[in-house]
């Protein structure tokens, strides 16, 4: 699992950390020694945690606009100046990545929360009322995932229009089945808990007990297939995006980026190259923290 | 045997008029229904008569209700109403389209489980562990790959560098093997994934050690016990590849500028063409659930277990299209809760 393409060689000296056996353990050592250990994952935390980064403040690592068109510097192979070279209107294509971090990144996040929160309202009425709620909310999960997927999103934003919000929300919509059935059965599992029972006995009314403690006690479990539908709606967004259903021109996004430099494909091969690297190694680092999540939580 | 299959085409029935509703209720009942607004776009330049004439044609002057059931009536007899572009009959525009997107996903399918077999089988007896563990890191790296990179790595490296495979759909078959390969990489990845994990944990199981035992060979027990076995779980993942394929081919044939259903989805997007948008969800659900009713259907053929389970009475709802069948010991492991998630989404 630590063949992660695009992840740098550990830290050089990884293997002569001569550590002798009888000195004490501080903490500092301990961390070091996981992460030497951990390698990957630490990779995988760096490349999330700059990705985030470029998002939040994309001004610390580019000081062009990525709108602005220069007329004199169109279609420039990589340069110390431009990293990534610059497209046909002779934006910089690094800029351009960097800020099309927000879109994409927020994008999922949003499509991530809206997922959750649906699928909580539904997998928690399910699992906790029972019954005909039950069968009822079964049942359209059933025919949401009946649908291919992908082919849902794109529906959602032919009502919705296009745009990042709205994929990301068609995004979040589709996966709020998957998150619901998970939910659901994290909900069923905590109903039965002595905790559960004890705020039942104590008096508690069921929308406070299903806030308080159910559903609290159920997202823990789902943070494994957070982590995935993260890396997932990065890739469903950017796929919008490439088919011209997200992100608006002239506004940067990742997928809406390697659409752009398509048409140069054979030419100005970099043009498509780095933002498409970037969004796979972006997801690659997300899906291995994700796995690595789900190990643990296994133990 | 019989009672079980119809109880299944039953609930496939069921699922796809419920996809079919909830496909109208989206994209016809919402608020700002797109079908009114296309008529009432001022670049149309439509006189007020000429809308009212549009209304009649599609049905829209009366209420919704009355709309839902004209076009499930249309529906029983094979009519799925008219392209708001260019009033062609969407059942037409889908039928040509069709024969070229089942080639492309039948190749696709054929390419991605055979790279799911040969990573999957390859991964876990490999003597070598450098190779193991770069196998064990394909499915990984392929499900973290958006699938119009992958395509548009094939069409430069194999068409515009090497010039090994046409990059224009020319109606051959080598033509085809470069969307075809994109879409196989794209589902080999759960595959694989379940497929590894599921032949790890037959290999634990008791009956592998007493053929040891008995001194089999591994290839002799892996033909003869551990893929029947394994495959299991994998099945299951077929079926669910299989609405992965027909999202996929939306992104692909644009990737490769082939015509077909994903162009036509996308033409119909980029239209707000709605009776064609909704047309390609029935056709493309029908095809899942198909896929997954055959699935159905297979399992007990292969697994005594649910076989015996289904003669006694005692299937207990199987399992729904896209859920997971535990179907007995060993397989439950590969069929650890987050795997099929992490395929259905993507």
């Amino acid at each position: 699992m630590t063949a992660t393409v695009g992840n740098p060689a550990p830290p050089a000296g990884a293997g002569e950390t001569g550590r002798p056996a009888e000195a004490p353990r501080t903490r500092a050592i301990r961390v070091l020694l996981w992460s030497l250990r951990h390698w990957s994952v630490v990779v995988a935390g760096a490349i999330l945690a700059v990705a985030v980064l470029w998002a939040l403040v994309p001004g610390w690592f580019t000081h062009a606009n990525p709108t602005a068109i220069g007329a004199t510097d169109k279609l420039l192979p990589p340069s110390s100046a431009h990293w990534f070279g610059t497209d046909r209107l002779g934006r910089d294509q690094f800029t351009r990545v960097v800020y099309g971090a927000r879109a994409s990144l927020s994008g999922s996040v949003v499509a991530v929360l809206i997922g959750v929160t649906v699928g909580s309202v539904f997998g928690a009425l399910a699992g906790w009322f029972g019954r005909w709620i039950d069968a009822l909310v079964m049942r359209l999960i059933d025919v949401v995932l009946s649908i291919p997927g992908f082919l849902l999103a794109i529906t959602i934003v032919v009502v919705l229009g296009y745009g990042i919000p709205q994929a990301a929300a068609a995004v979040g919509i589709t996966s709020s089945a998957a998150f619901a059935r998970l939910i659901r059965s994290e909900v069923l599992r905590a109903k039965t808990s002595q905790y559960v029972e004890a705020a039942v006995a104590s008096g508690a009314r069921s929308p406070t007990v299903l806030l308080r403690h159910v559903i609290p006690n159920s997202l823990g479990p789902t943070l494994s297939l957070v982590t995935i539908q993260f890396g997932v709606a990065i890739i469903w967004i950017a796929s919008l995006s490439f088919l011209g259903l997200g992100a608006q021109p002239p506004s940067p996004e990742w997928g809406r980026l390697v659409a752009d430099g398509r048409n140069f494909m054979a030419s100005k091969p970099y043009l498509v190259v780095y933002p498409a690297l970037t969004v796979a190694v972006v997801v690659l680092a997300g899906n291995h923290l994700a796995r690595h999540f789900a190990e643990r939580q296994k133990r | 045997m019989a009672r079980h299959l119809l109880k299944r085409l039953a609930h496939a029935v069921l699922v796809l008029w419920a996809a079919y509703t909830l496909a109208f209720i989206l994209l016809t009942a919402l608020p700002g229904n797109a079908i009114a607004n296309l008529i009432n776009n001022p670049q149309n330049q439509l006189t007020p008569e000429d809308g009212k004439i549009l209304k009649a044609f599609y049905g829209l002057d009366h209420p919704v209700v009355v709309q839902y059931l004209r076009a499930l009536d249309a529906l029983l007899h094979g009519n799925l109403g008219y392209s708001l572009s260019n009033g062609v009959k969407v059942s037409d525009l889908l039928g040509d389209a069709l024969p070229g997107t089942l080639r492309l996903t039948a190749l696709g399918f054929v390419f991605g489980a055979v790279i799911a077999a040969a990573v999957g089988v390859a991964g876990s007896y490999t003597r070598w562990n450098w190779l193991r563990t770069l196998l064990r890191s394909v499915p990984a790296l392929a499900a973290s790959v958006p699938s119009f990179v992958v395509g548009i790595l094939i069409l430069s490296g194999f068409s515009f560098e090497l010039h090994l495979i046409p990059a224009v759909d020319n109606g051959t078959l080598l033509a085809l093997v470069g969307p075809a390969f994109t879409l196989g990489i794209m589902i080999s990845a759960p595959l694989s994934q379940v497929f590894s994990a599921s032949i790890e944990a037959t290999r634990r199981q008791p009956f592998v050690h007493v053929l040891q035992a008995r001194g089999a060979g591994e290839r002799y027990i892996f033909g003869h016990g551990v893929l029947r076995n394994s495959s299991l779980p994998v099945l299951t993942m077929l079926g669910l590849a299989m609405g992965e394929l027909i999202a996929g081919s939306v992104v692909t044939e644009a990737v490769f500028a082939r015509n077909g259903i994903g162009q036509i989805t996308l033409n119909a997007v980029n239209t707000q063409d709605l009776p064609v948008v909704q047309g390609v969800v029935l056709v493309a659900t029908t095809g899942y659930v198909l896929v997954n009713l055959v699935v159905d259907v297979v399992h007990p053929l292969i697994d005594p277990r649910i076989r015996a389970d289904i003669l006694a009475g005692r299937a207990k709802r199987i399992k729904r299209s896209t859920g997971a069948t535990p179907v007995g010991p060993g397989v439950d492991e590969a069929m650890a809760p987050r795997l099929p998630e992490e395929v259905a989404t993507r």
